[in-house]
């Protein structure tokens, strides 16, 4: 049988950073292929590839055997590749009828569109999808998230797709809107339809899939039916490497408490989050997105201050209302995305890591140059950034020396409690381990921190304890020693297993 | 292991355009005003004359001064269309005083005063209440323009005391206005280098979310901003006012255009974060040559509107460029 889609070697870079290394993957016609992997890993880069949002630097793409270079998604939906984005794109004020059909509606012999053979056509897709209760005229604004996705499904349908693109389409869906979407999938599949299934649910994956493939740090790692593998295996092969140069850990002495959360909540989002840090450890916190890592790290930094619960520095009770309250009592916050959150990109490195303490720098109103460049020099030689010198631009630095800036900054404050989010995210590994060791290092001399990240390796490699979040809650802590990936891993996905089971 | 790669030495074009970057907008358009004045001077002698060059300096330094204002508005990434109007206000509230017989230094300072406060209130609603500059100013345009006209019938106002008329002192020989210019441009300039709060203005429009996450209480930063704007625009206003015998209740059409194409022509990025006053001073400067030029060389000055527009949009473009070459 001929594939519906098949890369052979596909290789893509942005800027330095390979992101697709010599990827091989195929889908065949009635098949669901599951796509696996952390963040990061390419799934969403193949994605783009296939849907024609990104061209391949090297391989091929073929599509029904033929080699073939797609110039822009439109096309892609030409050759019968659909795609259903997470974020739904549809039309909120036009009928369910009219987004089905937007684009390639039925027309009249006079080049009018025919309505009645538009709304039958609708209403036939929607009755092989199962949802007869679902009205082809009310405006889709009207709808709910599982009901909108199925429109999306049935606008792929009415281009006639062979191949259905769906990137965690569970991730919003109540369990048994979930359960519901699984059985459409399954009809799809049964009339020859190929899949590619990108999820986090592990049960839904085996519940579902016909193969997996894996992709690690944008390599292909293998590619198996599911029959041989298990739920364990596939994690080892998500997250397995070499752990112990990458995560250059220390042991370090532990002090005396610096932060305590008690019973800490934002809105519906954190959920009584309890936590201790103390001085000289790194607390990791794993947790998928959307799990409330982030948001509990935000949360202590007041940018999304906390509406219940309390939070103690040194033992004394504090308000965090705002990131400058936070900066004051001496934490500091490396955000998840650098480039939004963390630099100055027109300014320069001296500026950048001057910032947080612009004001302690001026005197009577002037900043003290003498001293910001001094900082600047220091931080420089301390962090290991490699730049022309102090007044380089930071947005010409790599990813990975752009984080060192970020990280000093926030070092010049001299802070006691350090949250690092996604400390590693989108630089290279040698950088990786520079970043690695620098927390090392700022540990060994006392600093408390708090390491958020979605890479189980990294979690496991540089922690003294971790933290497991899911739905907002701390859910499981283990001790260094208990962190394996197989009971964190699972302490993360551990939502919707019980309630998808039905469906299995 | 494998090191990030280091930018080892660019290219030329490369590090001419990193000159341009760091200070190069200034020194271009000091030298386009340089060769402007040779160039017209050489076409038309009296281009060079005393009487003229005072009236380029002098008369459009109240410009010069509210650009200062605008290039730290759009420093801040924000931007005010409204400012036209504001000065008319100003200027009538100052010349309203002067004729009415209250002390001199009274008819001066109100409309510094009123310009702060009516900022204060623009800047409070850009930065709390999250409405974006371009729309709220946007509706102070109207109704400050509005307010003046029918609060003077459109009449103008004559017969201001001697005493009032700032713009027409000229200690040393010199008009009163290009010390204003002058010293203002210079300490605006040395502030947004060297004090912390200018170095906060940068980074709050260079990335307002970095600023925000690295502590620095960004809508009192832009409240002030605005509040310093208005404070130009006051002084702007009263050089405006006292430099002829009449205020004009229609202050010259598209003055806030004129303004803000100083400031970004001047090398302040529309996207906030660079650029400088001293910039958008020469830039000023460089429009009332220009129109001042166009008269001396018999082309019709309505001209000039097109060549502010063909700048800012060069100014503009280039500014892209720049950005999506170094990003």
């Amino acid at each position: 049988m001929t594939a519906i889609v098949e890369l052979r070697q596909v290789s893509k870079s942005f800027g330095n950073l390979k992101v697709l290394k010599d990827v091989s993957f195929d889908v065949q016609p009635g098949e669901v292929h599951a796509l696996l992997g952390e963040n990061g890993a390419g799934k969403s880069t193949l994605i783009k590839i296939i849907s024609g949002v990104l061209h391949p630097d090297e391989g091929e793409l073929r599509v029904v055997g033929e080699a073939v270079r797609l110039a822009s998604p439109r096309e892609a939906r030409g050759r019968g590749i659909a795609t259903v984005y997470q974020e739904l794109l549809l039309f909120p004020e036009l009928s369910v009828a009219e987004n089905i059909y937007l684009g390639h509606a039925p027309r009249t012999r006079w080049g009018a569109i025919d309505w009645p053979k538009m709304r039958s056509g609708a209403r036939a897709l929607l009755d092989s999808l199962d949802s007869h209760d679902l009205d082809v005229d009310t405006k889709v604004g009207l709808l709910s998230v599982a009901n909108r996705q199925r429109v999306e499904i049935a606008k792929a349908l009415s281009q006639e797709a062979r191949l259905l693109i769906m990137d965690e389409p569970t991730a919003a869906l109540a369990d048994s809107d979930a359960r519901k979407l699984l059985t459409i999938v399954r009809r799809l599949r049964d009339r020859g339809v190929g899949i590619i299934y990108v999820s986090h649910r592990m049960q839904e994956i085996f519940a579902l899939a016909d193969r997996v493939t894996v992709l690690r740090d944008g390599a292909f790692i293998a590619t198996k039916p599911i029959g041989e593998v298990t739920e364990g295996s596939l994690v080892s092969m998500m997250v397995g490497r070499s752990i112990d140069q990458l995560f250059p850990k220390t042991e370090t002495a532990r002090g005396a408490t610096v932060l305590e959360l008690r019973n800490v909540s934002h809105r519906e989002i954190v959920r009584n989050v309890s936590l201790t840090l103390r001085a000289g450890e790194i607390l990791g916190i794993a947790g998928l997105i959307g799990s409330g890592r982030t948001e509990t790290a935000l949360t202590i930094f007041g940018i999304t201050p906390a509406t219940s619960g309390e939070i103690l520095v040194d033992g004394k009770p504090v308000v965090i209302d705002s990131p400058a309250a936070a900066r004051a009592l001496g934490i500091a916050y490396v955000p998840e995305d650098r480039g939004l959150q963390g630099l100055v990109k027109p300014q320069t490195i001296r500026e950048n890591i001057s910032l947080a303490i612009i004001d302690r720098l001026a005197r009577l109103l002037l900043i003290d140059r003498r001293r910001e460049g001094q900082l600047a020099r220091e931080s420089i030689a301390r962090f290991g950034i490699r730049a022309r010198g102090p007044e380089q631009l930071v947005r010409q630095l790599s990813g990975g020396n752009q984080q060192k800036v970020v990280l000093a900054k926030w070092i010049a404050t001299e802070p006691r409690v350090l949250i690092m989010d996604e400390p590693t995210r989108g630089i290279d590994v040698g950088a990786k381990a520079e970043i690695h060791a620098l927390m090392s290092k700022l540990a060994g001399q006392g600093l408390a921190v708090l390491m958020i990240s979605s890479e189980l390796p990294e979690v496991l490699g540089m922690s003294d304890r971790v933290l497991v979040m899911r739905g907002g809650a701390v859910v499981a802590e283990f001790d260094r020693a208990d962190a394996t990936p197989d009971a964190v891993g699972s302490a993360m996905t551990a939502a919707g297993q019980s309630s998808l089971e039905g469906a299995a | 292991m494998s090191f990030d790669v280091m930018q080892s030495r660019p290219s030329f074009p490369r590090r001419l355009l990193g000159f341009v970057e760091a200070n190069g907008q200034e020194a271009i358009i000091l030298a386009a005003i340089i060769l402007l004045f040779v160039v017209v001077g050489v076409v038309n002698p009296r281009f060079l004359g005393n009487s003229n060059l005072t009236s380029i300096f002098s008369g459009n330094a109240y410009i010069a001064v509210a650009a200062i204002g605008m290039a730290l508005v759009i420093i801040s990434g924000n931007i005010d269309v409204s400012v036209g109007s504001l000065i008319g206000v100003l200027a009538t509230i100052a010349g309203t005083l002067a004729v009415n017989g209250y002390p001199i230094i009274v008819c001066w300072l109100a409309p510094l005063a009123v310009g702060v406060a009516i900022n204060a209130f623009v800047g409070f609603l850009v930065a709390y209440v999250r409405i974006p500059s371009i729309v709220v100013t946007l509706g102070m345009l109207s109704v400050l323009k509005g307010g003046l006209i029918s609060a003077t019938a459109g009449a103008w106002i004559n017969n201001l005391p001697p005493e009032f008329m700032l713009a027409q002192f000229r200690p040393f020989g010199v008009p009163a206005p290009i010390y204003f210019m002058v010293t203002l441009t210079l300490l605006a300039a040395l502030w947004m280098r060297y004090s912390g709060f200018g170095r906060t203005i940068y980074a709050i429009g260079g990335n307002p979310d970095a600023a925000r996450v690295t502590g620095i209480r960004i809508e009192r930063s832009i409240v002030c901003v605005f509040m310093i704007h208005g404070f130009f625009a006051g002084i702007a206003a009263v050089l405006f006012a006292t430099q002829l015998q009449v205020i004009q209740s229609t202050v010259p059409p598209n003055l806030e255009l004129t303004v803000i194409t100083a400031a970004v022509v001047g090398g302040v990025s529309i996207l906030g974060g660079t650029g400088t006053v001293i910039g958008s001073t020469l830039a000023a400067i460089l429009f009332a040559a220009i129109g001042s030029a166009l008269i001396f060389t018999n082309v019709s000055a309505y001209w000039l509107r097109a060549v502010q527009g063909l700048f800012i949009l060069a100014t503009v473009l280039a500014d892209m460029a720049r950005r999506r070459r170094l990003r």
